[in-house]
């Protein structure tokens, strides 16, 4: 991990991007595996609603006697028929995948998103401005590194409930997740951010720009940025597959999305209560696709890893 | 010396006050713990009533004074669920976690070292990159899953080994109840073992071999080979040398964690230990439990936190506050 | 999922004592008489009176014992008391026979000094049974083997909360300093709380709560000996671990089978499932009274209006919520009362076919063509399959256009949502621990006021209702009782206060070789058990 958050050079990414790492892209076949995976799994989840071929987000269309079809064959009180069977309420498993999948990535991209956003801030904060500033949120970013992060999201998701009207909490619950996940995630993008700054306040032009009158922060925020970019990235990669992860687990403690809109950490928890009764179907394809989603992110995150830190060219 | 120990613990104090704080804050969203204490032909007075005399009623500093008054002189109450004092509940159910919490801590540092050093000694090769994408299923899957399909194949399918449960324990000393020293016990602790270390063994074994791969190319190492040094004692006596450190130091501060995501794999596997113990608290709305376990986690914390920076400072006195370079 | 071996072999307890005894008799001998019982949860304590709860009744039914007892059948059984009836002198007054030559595990003798203390004790707060004994006002011995407890009123049907009180040796709750229930609020374990001396047909050997309880046959008990010598207890919380530790032979009995694995437990070799009714109903309410919902769009409360609450019964399917949810493991019924309880009709538990065309011409009649939305609040671990229950409902709401938002969460969150009004529909199960539709109507029927009402989240409110409901408490008459039961049942199912879903049906799953029946409280009884 140490390798490539170190000094990273001005302009190196941009070059790199260009060349050298499209080059190795194509060099490692897993790296190709594992985007097409991942490409295809985050296009059907965005196209899920035209892709499924029912709404299960809508109660309305649900018929509970369509309840356990194995997959492939004739629902024996309805006669339909599903690709990949129905759940316990008659959801069809394909399309509740694909919108499970939506909800999983929407929480997991957010919650990078959430944490990108406040890593980064507070990382430029802690660098630039140095003293104690820098020393509290360092001190603050060890709590958090320490603290068990699930059990960070189980009080946060206590907290929100508290502050959140009862009519809206169902509303609301996704976003507290977000929060939850994306708060137990910011310290490394701080990290990188402040090294960064810290190396590149004291360089001329800073200073220079300090001297025409243009504000500091603009600067660095302009010339930091691209450079930690790299780095930002296979933390943001990694990230992901654990968000989604972190949610499947959250999910398993009895905090997450509403059962009516499941996530496929949701589902998983869903399907597991069938896999002594014969249902194998409701948990082996919800938990094929949360496999498939987070292996094949995590392997990009790696190759990503290995692929920007040059020394291992 | 003496000034920084003393404005850490002082720093530490406020952490697990804080900590303490927010539980409290807390308390009052998780639910009502009367509505799981007493039958359901409770009249609402009698609630009311039971409601005040546990001064669930106070407001939520009032509640925080007396806990914190009581909890310096260690008494946490009773619990509501089980009747018992929690200090006595949770050192009963404190040395499953921990035997957990160490096997499977050792188990993810052996598995995480050995194949962290080979696929960084065999970068490329079809076995490293097998184990490099096999070990990453560890971190792909939710661990109740992991811990669901163990007790499925190993002791459903095959019956080797127990579902659930701790086996037979034996008391070391006056409270120390093990499962080590036992058949079943030994048993028992395997597939929770591996379902709690499997994810730090993966991240053990990823920041090994990233680490391996950098002292391997640095100037040092490089010099050490042309000394003429044989690859063993290269790899060996110096490039790991020079990695265990930072990974055992993060090792050590992923012990918050490991005790964190036994609060899973207890669930599953009926472990007896204070993670299934906090859940359950939280679904009675246990708050004596649920507050002295919170307090628990923020001084293991607390101490970790506290062992690191002490041994930051002894091994470099220039590192005061800044420790975070060596700590991603 | 087959059964590859029968492991035999017994844990092997603490005691040393226990595992020679285990080792001594032969492999087969030693399972047939060791019972490794799991369910979902452990009883909470062992003090007879602390907790009025399922769990904490069930194993304390081994240890301690009861005046009556309450059979498979729903009936009342002789237990410590041989015989009772209220006194011919006063009506207000129980007598109660105490059974002679029984002795309590400690050795002495059990009198009805015993009886009056234990009866004392579980009605003085801080008990967990006073609620059932509010009515008593003194207890007397009147000699060795009589008890009179004198009721503030004419109390029919005392006798009846009477099965889950536990008698317990006043000289041994002198000794321990337990003369009152555990007191939450003292800050110090109870003796009683892990330690037991009851009469009950088991004795205490081991207890580490939420890990295992290990008891043995009492030689001295007054009954027959049980098949069953040595019982180990141990919770499983998780469903699937729960049903791996018997499809693996780590256990004999499992109490809490999710309705999903019964059918494949039934067709797995080596295993056994019995089933049998629960005294348990599952159904919907909502607020009725009040002039506007807090969770919905609608201007004023459709649930106010009869027509809707008629559409709601005319949109849910309850045999597709037991065929699919359920797994056909439910009975169906449209009152909210189980068929062993004293007021139940056959007439009452009929309903017809979904009819969604005209549910959806009484909404409009309604003045909703349109719908509304209301939140649903559900309890997720509370009853079996309650959140699907739930999920189930919102679909076939959603054909007449109620928009519903499923609120599912722990019971310690759900329960007072109800109890402070702060719910406009939810989800509640209900058991009737005395039999008698009497108990329904105070807690559920009428209006919240006292010890009345407290389960009342209809907010419904009917004072003509009120006054009979209070008259049936003190109706002596059994026949004339019965008769204004049935008048205020019409008027209930009239009003539809309640949209009721099905009766829980219980599955215990065995080893083949055990004989065990269900008990309609959940509270099987290891006495019981044959092995074939």
């Amino acid at each position: 991990m140490s390798d490539i958050f170190k000094k990273p050079e001005p302009g190196r990414f941009a070059r790199a991007w260009d060349s050298d790492i499209a080059y190795s892209f194509r060099k490692s076949p897993l790296a190709i595996v594992a985007a097409t995976v991942s490409l295809l799994i985050i296009l059907a989840a965005i196209f899920a609603p035209w892709i499924a071929p029912h709404d299960p987000f809508n109660p309305a269309t649900l018929n509970l006697m369509d309840g356990f079809t194995p997959p492939m064959e004739p629902n024996q009180f309805t006669g339909n028929t599903y690709w990949l069977g129905t759940d316990n309420q008659g959801r069809d498993v394909f399309s509740t995948i694909l919108y499970g999948a939506r909800i999983s990535l929407f929480v997991g991209f957010m919650a990078v998103a959430f944490a990108m956003v406040l890593g980064i801030t507070l990382g430029l904060i802690a660098g630039y401005r140095g003293g104690w500033v820098d020393s509290l949120l360092m001190r603050v970013a060890d709590v958090q590194l320490t603290f068990p992060s699930i059990l960070l999201a189980l009080l946060i998701f206590g907290v929100a409930r508290g502050f959140i009207p009862p009519a809206y909490r169902e509303a609301m619950a996704i976003w507290v997740l977000i929060v939850a996940i994306g708060l137990s995630e910011w310290v490394q993008y701080a990290r990188v951010v402040r090294g960064a700054t810290m190396v590149e306040k004291s360089k001329e032009y800073v200073q220079a720009a300090r001297v025409i009158g243009a504000h500091p922060a603009k600067i660095l925020v302009r010339h930091i940025l691209p450079n930690v970019m790299g780095p930002v990235l296979v933390i943001a990669t990694i990230g992901l597959a654990l968000a989604i992860i972190a949610e499947a687990t959250l999910s398993f403690l009895g905090v997450g999305v509403p059962s009516t809109q499941p996530s496929l950490g949701t589902l998983i928890r869903i399907g597991q209560g069938f896999l002594f009764s014969g249902e194998w179907w409701i948990l082996l394809f919800p938990s094929l696709t949360l496999l498939a989603l987070a292996l094949s992110v995590n392997l990009l995150g790696d190759w990503l890893r290995d692929a920007l830190n040059p020394r291992l060219r | 010396m003496t000034a920084f120990i003393l404005r850490r613990l002082a720093q530490s104090v406020i952490v697990m006050l804080t900590v303490a704080l927010v539980a409290f804050a807390l308390f009052r969203f998780v639910g009502d713990p009367i509505a799981s204490m007493v039958g359901q032909e409770t009249t609402l007075a009698e609630r009311a009533e039971m409601r005040a005399a546990l001064g669930l009623d106070d407001p939520f500093l009032v509640q925080f004074w007396n806990f914190i008054a009581r909890a310096v002189t260690g008494d946490f109450g009773i619990s509501y669920r089980l009747q018992q004092p929690v200090m006595e509940l949770i050192l009963s159910r404190l040395p499953a976690t921990l035997e957990l919490a160490l096997v499977s801590g050792i188990m993810a540092f052996v598995f995480g070292v050995g194949f962290g050093v080979y696929t960084a000694l065999r970068r490329g090769g079809w076995l490293s990159s097998t184990i490099m994408t096999v070990s990453l299923i560890g971190v792909s899957l939710p661990t109740f899953l992991i811990g669901v399909l163990l007790i499925w194949v190993f002791a459903v399918e095959l019956q080797w080994l127990p579902s659930f449960g701790r086996g037979d324990t034996v008391y070391v000393g006056d409270w120390w109840r093990t499962g080590l020293l036992t058949e079943s016990g030994r048993a028992s602790l395997i597939l929770p073992a591996i379902t709690l270390g499997l994810y730090q063994m993966t991240l053990i074994m990823r920041l090994v071999r990233a680490e391996m791969l950098e002292v391997l190319r640095t100037d040092y190492i490089k010099f050490a080979r042309a000394r003429g040094l044989s690859n063993r004692a290269v790899n060996f006596g110096h490039a790991l040398k020079n990695t265990l450190v930072p990974v055992i130091t993060i090792t050590g501060l992923q012990l918050g964690s490991i005790i964190a995501f036994s609060i899973i794999t207890e669930t599953v596997f009926q472990w007896p230990g204070v993670g299934a113990l906090f859940i359950n608290s939280v679904r009675f709305v246990d708050v004596p439990v649920m507050a002295a376990y919170l307090m628990l986690i923020a001084l293991v914390f607390v101490v970790i936190n506290l062992i690191v920076d002490l041994l930051y400072y002894a091994v470099d006195p220039r590192l005061r506050v800044d420790r975070a370079n060596a700590r991603h | 999922m087959f059964m590859k071996s029968h492991i035999s072999a017994t844990r092997s307890s603490l005691m040393a004592g226990i595992a020679v005894a285990a080792l001594t008799v032969s492999g087969a001998m030693a399972s047939a008489e060791t019972i490794r019982w799991a369910r979902v949860a452990d009883a909470l304590t062992l003090d007879p009176h602390s907790q009025n709860e399922g769990p904490t009744h069930t194993l304390n039914h081994h240890i301690y014992e009861t005046l009556v007892g309450r059979a498979i059948d729903g009936s009342l059984t002789a237990s410590l008391a041989t015989d009772w009836g209220i006194s011919e002198d006063d009506e207000n007054v129980w007598v109660f026979t105490i059974r002679e030559g029984v002795t309590f595990h400690d050795g002495s003798p059990m009198t009805a000094e015993d009886v009056v203390f234990s009866l004392d004790r579980a009605r003085t707060p801080p008990s967990g049974m006073a609620a059932l004994h509010a009515a008593v006002e003194e207890v007397t011995a009147v000699d060795d083997t009589t008890v009179h407890v004198r009721m503030s009123g004419p109390a029919p049907l005392y006798v009846q909360n009477l099965t889950n009180t536990f008698i317990m040796s006043k000289a041994w709750a002198e000794a321990n300093g337990v003369e009152t229930a555990p007191n939450f609020a003292a800050g110090e374990e109870a003796y009683s709380v892990r330690n037991a001396n009851g009469t009950g047909p088991y004795v205490l050997v081991e207890r580490d709560p939420e890990v295992r309880t290990v008891l043995q046959a009492f030689d001295g008990h007054w009954g027959d000996a049980p098949a069953v010598t040595e019982i180990i207890y141990t919770p499983i919380a998780e469903a699937a671990t729960r049903v791996a530790a018997l499809l693996s032979g780590e256990v004999d009995i499992v109490q809490d089978v999710p309705v999903q694995d019964i059918a494949r437990l039934e067709q797995t070799d080596g295993v056994r499932v019995v089933r049998g009714p629960e005294n348990r109903n599952i159904f919907f309410s909502y607020d009725m009274s009040s002039d506007s919902l807090a969770s919905s769009d609608a201007e004023d409360n459709p649930f106010a209006k009869p027509e809707v609450r008629e559409a709601m019964a005319l949109a849910i399917d309850r045999n597709a919520i037991r065929q699919v949810v359920m797994r056909g493991e439910s009975q169906p019924s449209a009152a909210p009362l189980p068929p062993f309880v004293n007021g139940w009709t056959e007439e009452m538990d009929a309903f017809g076919d979904p009819d969604l065309e005209r549910a959806a011409e009484l909404m409009a009649e309604a003045g909703y063509p349109n719908g509304f939305s209301v939140q649903l609040d559900c309890p997720n671990d509370r009853y079996l399959n309650d959140e699907s229950i739930c999920q189930a409902l919102v679909g076939m709401l959603a054909r007449i256009d109620i928009r519903v938002d499923l609120n599912a969460q722990t019971r310690s969150l759900h329960f007072p949502l109800i109890e402070n009004w702060e719910t406009d529909f939810y989800l509640l199960g209900w058991g009737v621990p005395t039999f008698d539709s009497q108990y329904v109507f105070d807690f559920l029927v009428h209006t919240r006021e006292g010890s009345y009402g407290s389960f009342n989240g209809s907010r419904y409110s009917n004072p003509d209702l009120d006054a009979k409901i209070q008259l049936l408490s003190t109706m002596t008459d059994l026949e004339e009782r019965d008769a204004l039961i049935a008048e205020i049942w019409d008027e209930v199912m009239e009003e539809r206060i309640f949209l009721n879903v099905h009766n829980q049906v219980l599955a215990y799953a065995m080893r083949d070789n055990i004989n065990l029946d269900v008990h309609p409280e959940n509270q099987p009884k290891m006495t019981t058990v044959t092995f074939d």
